[in-house]
């Protein structure tokens, strides 16, 4: 006879438990039957919110019916548990089904806790726990303009957030005298209050609600204890949990004084054949609700009913997420409440960042620590805090920004092999070395194996540290290989294609690769014909290696429609071109923006538009401006001698003959220029690819600065330079990029591995230690003779334009596309707004 | 083989090498793709169900290991061709249509 399992919720926790209990080596000696209160089987809860950015109810299922058919487990959704019959052994639900157990898995979890305010019950009151609450909330938010979340904790956050994406006025009501008053301490949540209301969400905190009335402005009114008080259409209530401890209460388990099912070390309740686990489960006095904890807890129970020794010794509570755009972590004691703690205390108002660590009372062990605006510590800070390993000399270091040793990371090898990497998966520093050992190589195969980082995500750039020096420990060669096609590096290839003059994708891997190619190698290639050769890169022989961006010449939107960024060499326009670029956004409804580069980028036009936009704006003497290419994109200029009372020279002149020479040239990954005309730098030029700055003794040139994601300082290459011996510089320090670069590897990075660095760098451009300047420079030369504005060609040819229509069979349009008005312009509307047919969407243009 | 009608939806050599083009064919949107080397022609939905727009007809088409593959322009996961699964993640398929060259025409069963 099978043993009964009957598991009463299946929820993300009582789904684990089925799933680890399914997968066990004696699972044919149980059957198992799961009833669920609600619609559906388990799904993720902890990404509930992306519901919102367009998540189907499917994309958050953790199971489905197949899996558990397959596997033999019985379920019965939509069917309370709401009696228990100790003497048979049986479970009674709601619809008066009875079903006999061996062994009872409360798997309740927890319900929203809604606060007993008068007037809380209102069609637009609703809490924020399920699919149905969130599908309550959408409507319900379709039909408002205001939107209160009453509580101003994580969930509480997280649900404003929605309200915020729903384009709701936004409050946060907040009874404690600051946001996520568990997890953070006074600092930590005051500038996350600043943070959040900066980006247009009111907080209201020390504010509790007397009672909800009708309002007068909109639908409800929230009169305040202090007299106060604040209209809403909507009230989302989000003021804690409790755990779901009904059934067993009802039925006399033992539950805690303020509510939890009481649980032993085995996860067992006071009765010898009934467990609890997750949110519903009170251990030492303590409800987690979290998931990992519940998983941990579901694994004991297997393990206990299996005969195994498992033991459940509480959780790491450590949480780091981001809120409303906002990074923020609280690791272990982040109040610092043990016995005479120490604290250190980092915070700085111009970047917004707070960090707080708590320290043992001898300086030795990291208790606790609260980040908000920068977490980069957070994988470090909870590794060394769980497993107690010792601070550093100096623990200022752990905090500090960017001081010497600053931002300390732990080395992964000083982790035990226990330690915790991914709380979500319950993934040890142990089970991903293992799936290395066992053929992993890449984050995709550490995901599939182990499924670390495949929840929060907060986890992943240990797991890389983790498998990288698991991998090297293995002598695991990491291969400069550009992909699986081609046992080359981007250099070695640029270096083949140069020598034996290649002139096609094809005969390239004819020669010297293997297979079909691939999205990384075909663009990489395509990038290195360009730069070599220059030819028209919608060639029928390259069109299929073009990215994204380059295969129809023109920036993909998120909604399949592109972006027209003609050139403005220098930032500098003529009243006329500016008036055309008005005219033809007008003409198609295009969104326009300036950009971060001095020019002027429209959004929103659809593929078959394309070329009658170009068109117009070709007449009118504009070129492509490249915003798709991996090559020159803007050279920013200062207005200069010309006008300005302290330019040297003429940076606007400089910065439009610099951008006409390289126009074009395709490198390893894109490449800006600043010119600026004094040493103000109001051309920003040393924060670019290649910075020219006026002197007066001649230009100053600066290479390898980057801005973005991780910006460089560019650094002084050489000075008192001529306009041609500074082209001559540029010229050869270009090509030798273009040469030597690694594929997507901007000049910072390029210059910061290049062995001998920038005095190598000095050598080989200005003492031509190689003898390749000659070289080079006839390389450039013959690259800048091949330019062509490549819309002008495509306008110019009606064959090359056949390819430019959504459809090949039809001139329809994509019926997916919806936008509608905002600050006056369109933009395509949010997936809340496309489901309420309530909104007016912006005729598009044929 | 379905017993669906085949629709013609362009001619052989409107298909540009290792490229792909979309048709609109029963209301469905159908991404359709030539290999040069493998001499053969794909079908699948042109919908890109992670970025939720109707753009796999311009990915970039290659191998990987011993899969025929398109990368979504947009984000970049590679599908399947032949299976229509998602490599990166396998809980997203986009379906996939039979295809075939008559009389120099490219024809779908949608
Ligand atoms: C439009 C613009 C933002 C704006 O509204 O101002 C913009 C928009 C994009 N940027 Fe940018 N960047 C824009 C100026 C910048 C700047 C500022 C600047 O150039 O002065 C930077 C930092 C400076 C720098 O690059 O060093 C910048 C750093 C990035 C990065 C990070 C690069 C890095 O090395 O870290 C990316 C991602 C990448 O290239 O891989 C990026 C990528 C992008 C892409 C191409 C993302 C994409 O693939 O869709 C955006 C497409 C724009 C479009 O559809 O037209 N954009 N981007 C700016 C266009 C400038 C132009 O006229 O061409
Ligand atoms: C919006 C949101 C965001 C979250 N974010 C995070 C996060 O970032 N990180 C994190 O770790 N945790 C997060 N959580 C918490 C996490 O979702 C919970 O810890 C986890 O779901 C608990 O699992 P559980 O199985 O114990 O409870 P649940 O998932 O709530 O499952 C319990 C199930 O039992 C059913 N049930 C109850 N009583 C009965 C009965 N008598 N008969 C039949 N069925 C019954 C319920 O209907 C429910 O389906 C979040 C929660 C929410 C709501
Ligand atoms: S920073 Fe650049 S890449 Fe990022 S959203 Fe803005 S424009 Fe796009
Ligand atoms: S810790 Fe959340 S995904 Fe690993």
């Amino acid at each position: 006879m099978k043993k009964r399992i009957v598991v009463v919720g299946n929820g993300m926790v009582g789904h684990k438990f089925i799933d680890n209990l399914v997968n066990h080596a004696d699972a044919d000696q149980y059957q198992v039957i799961t009833f669920s209160e609600e619609p559906r089987l388990a799904y993720d809860r902890v990404q509930l919110s992306k519901y919102f950015s367009g998540s189907t109810a499917e994309d958050l299922a953790l199971t489905n019916a197949d899996y558990y058919n397959e596997k033999n487990v019985e379920f019965i959704l939509k069917d309370k548990v709401v009696d228990l019959d100790f003497d048979n052994k049986e479970v009674i639900t709601a619809s008066g089904r009875r079903e006999g157990y061996d062994k009872l898995i409360l798997a309740t979890g927890s319900f929203p806790f809604v606060p007993p305010i008068p007037g809380n019950n209102g069609e637009h009151c609703l809490v924020y726990r399920t699919i149905e609450d969130l599908e309550a909330i959408t409507h319900s938010a379709a039909q408002s303009k205001v939107g209160v979340v009453v509580g101003g904790g994580l969930l509480g956050l997280e649900a404003a957030a929605a309200l915020k994406a729903a384009g709701l006025e936004t409050h946060v009501v907040e009874f404690a005298p600051r946001l996520m008053a568990v997890q953070l301490d006074e600092g930590g949540g005051k500038l996350l209050r600043r943070k959040i209301e900066s980006i247009g969400v009111k907080v209201h905190t020390q504010k509790a609600t007397n009672e909800i009335v009708a309002g007068t402005e909109a639908r409800y009114r929230m009169n305040f204890a202090d007299g106060s008080h604040l209209e809403t259409d909507m009230i989302l209530f989000s003021a804690g949990i409790r755990p779901q401890d009904e059934l067993a209460r009802k039925c006399g388990i033992q539950v805690g004084e303020r509510g939890g099912i009481v649980v032993d070390n085995n996860c067992q309740t006071n009765l010898e054949n009934v467990y609890a686990i997750g949110e519903c489960a009170l251990w030492n006095n303590r409800i987690y609700g979290l998931v990992a904890p519940g998983y941990q807890m579901a694994k004991v129970a297997v393990s206990h009913i299996t005969g195994g020794s498992d033991q459940f010794m509480g959780a790491d509570m450590s949480t780091k997420l981001k809120l409303l755009g906002v990074d923020v972590a609280s690791i272990g004691d982040a109040h610092g409440t043990t016995p005479g703690s120490l604290s250190y205390t980092y915070s700085n108002d111009v970047d917004e960042v707070y960090k707080r660590m708590i320290v043992s009372a001898d300086n030795k062990k990291l208790l606790g620590a609260v980040l908000v605006g920068d977490v980069e510590a957070y994988g470090t800070l909870q590794q060394m805090c769980v497993n107690g390993m010792d601070l550093p000399e100096d623990p200022n270091c752990l905090i500090l920004p960017n001081v010497d040793g600053g931002g300390m990371a732990i080395g992964v090898d000083a982790l035990p092999e226990a330690a915790m990497i991914c709380s979500c998966y319950d993934v040890s520093k142990g089970a991903i070395c293992c799936s290395v050992q066992n053929g992993a190589r890449t984050m995709g195969d550490i995901k599939a194996l182990t499924k670390a980082s495949t929840g929060c995500g907060g986890c992943t750039a240990l797991t890389k540290q983790v498998m990288d020096s698991e991998l090297k420990k293995l002598g695991v060669e990491v291969s400069n290989h550009i992909c699986e096609h081609f046992p080359h590096s981007r250099q070695e290839l640029a270096d083949i294609v140069r020598i034996k003059k290649i002139k096609t994708f094809d005969d390239l891997l004819d020669g010297h690769g293997h297979g079909l190619g691939c999205d990384i190698c075909k663009p990489a290639v395509g990038s290195i014909l360009a730069a070599f050769w220059n030819e028209y890169v919608l060639d029928k022989k390259h069109i299929g290696l073009q990215d994204t961006n380059d295969i129809f010449l023109g920036n993909m939107q998120k909604d399949g429609t592109y972006s027209i960024v003609p050139r403005v060499a220098g930032g500098e326009i003529t009243p006329d071109k500016l008036i055309v670029l008005g005219q033809v956004a007008k003409q198609y409804k295009l969104y326009t923006k300036i950009t971060g580069g001095q020019r002027i980028d429209l959004f929103g036009a659809q593929l078959h538009q394309l070329p009658a936009i170009w068109k117009v704006l070709v007449e009118a003497g504009f070129e492509t401006g490249h915003a798709y290419g991996k090559s020159l994109r803007t050279v920013k200029s200062c207005v200069g001698s010309t006008w300005c009372r302290y330019g040297v020279l003429d940076s606007v002149g400089m910065a439009i003959t610099l951008e006409n020479r390289y126009k074009g040239v395709r490198a390893p990954h894109k490449i800006k220029f600043g010119v600026s005309g004094c040493t103000r730098e109001c051309a920003e030029a040393q924060s670019k690819d290649f910075g020219v700055i006026a002197t007066e003794t001649g230009w100053s040139l600066y290479v390898c600065g980057n801005g973005g994601m991780r910006p460089r300082h560019a650094d002084l290459f050489a000075t008192s330079l001529d306009d041609a011996t500074l082209i001559k510089y540029i010229d050869r320090v270009m090509m030798f990029y273009i040469r030597t670069g690694d594929r997507l590897q901007r000049t910072s990075v390029w210059l910061e591995n290049m062995e001998g660095g920038l005095d190598y760098l000095k050598k080989v451009v200005i003492d031509d230690k190689l003898s390749i300047c000659a070289e080079l420079e006839e390389q450039m030369a013959y690259n800048i003779g091949q330019y062509q504005c490549e819309w002008k060609t495509t306008v110019e040819n009606e064959e090359l334009q056949k390819r430019f229509k959504h459809f090949i069979n039809t001139d329809a349009i994509d019926s997916n596309l919806a936008y509608v008005v905002e600050r006056e312009q369109v933009r395509p509307a949010t997936a809340l707004e496309r489901s309420n047919t309530n909104i007016q969407f912006v005729e598009l243009v044929d | 083989m379905s017993d669906k009608p085949w629709i013609s939806v362009c001619e052989f050599d409107d298909l540009i090498p290792d490229t792909g083009v979309c048709a609109l064919v029963n209301s469905k949107q159908v991404a359709i793709f030539r290999s040069r080397r493998l001499n053969e022609i794909f079908a699948v939905s042109n919908f890109d169900p992670i970025g939720e727009a109707n753009v796999l007809s311009r990915g970039i088409i290659g191998s990987i290991g011993d899969e025929v593959v398109v990368a979504s322009p947009l984000y970049k996961e590679h599908y399947n061709l032949r299976t229509g699964e998602c490599l990166e993640k396998p809980e997203y398929t986009v379906a996939v249509y039979p295809v075939r060259v008559d009389d120099g025409l490219v024809q779908v069963q949608v």
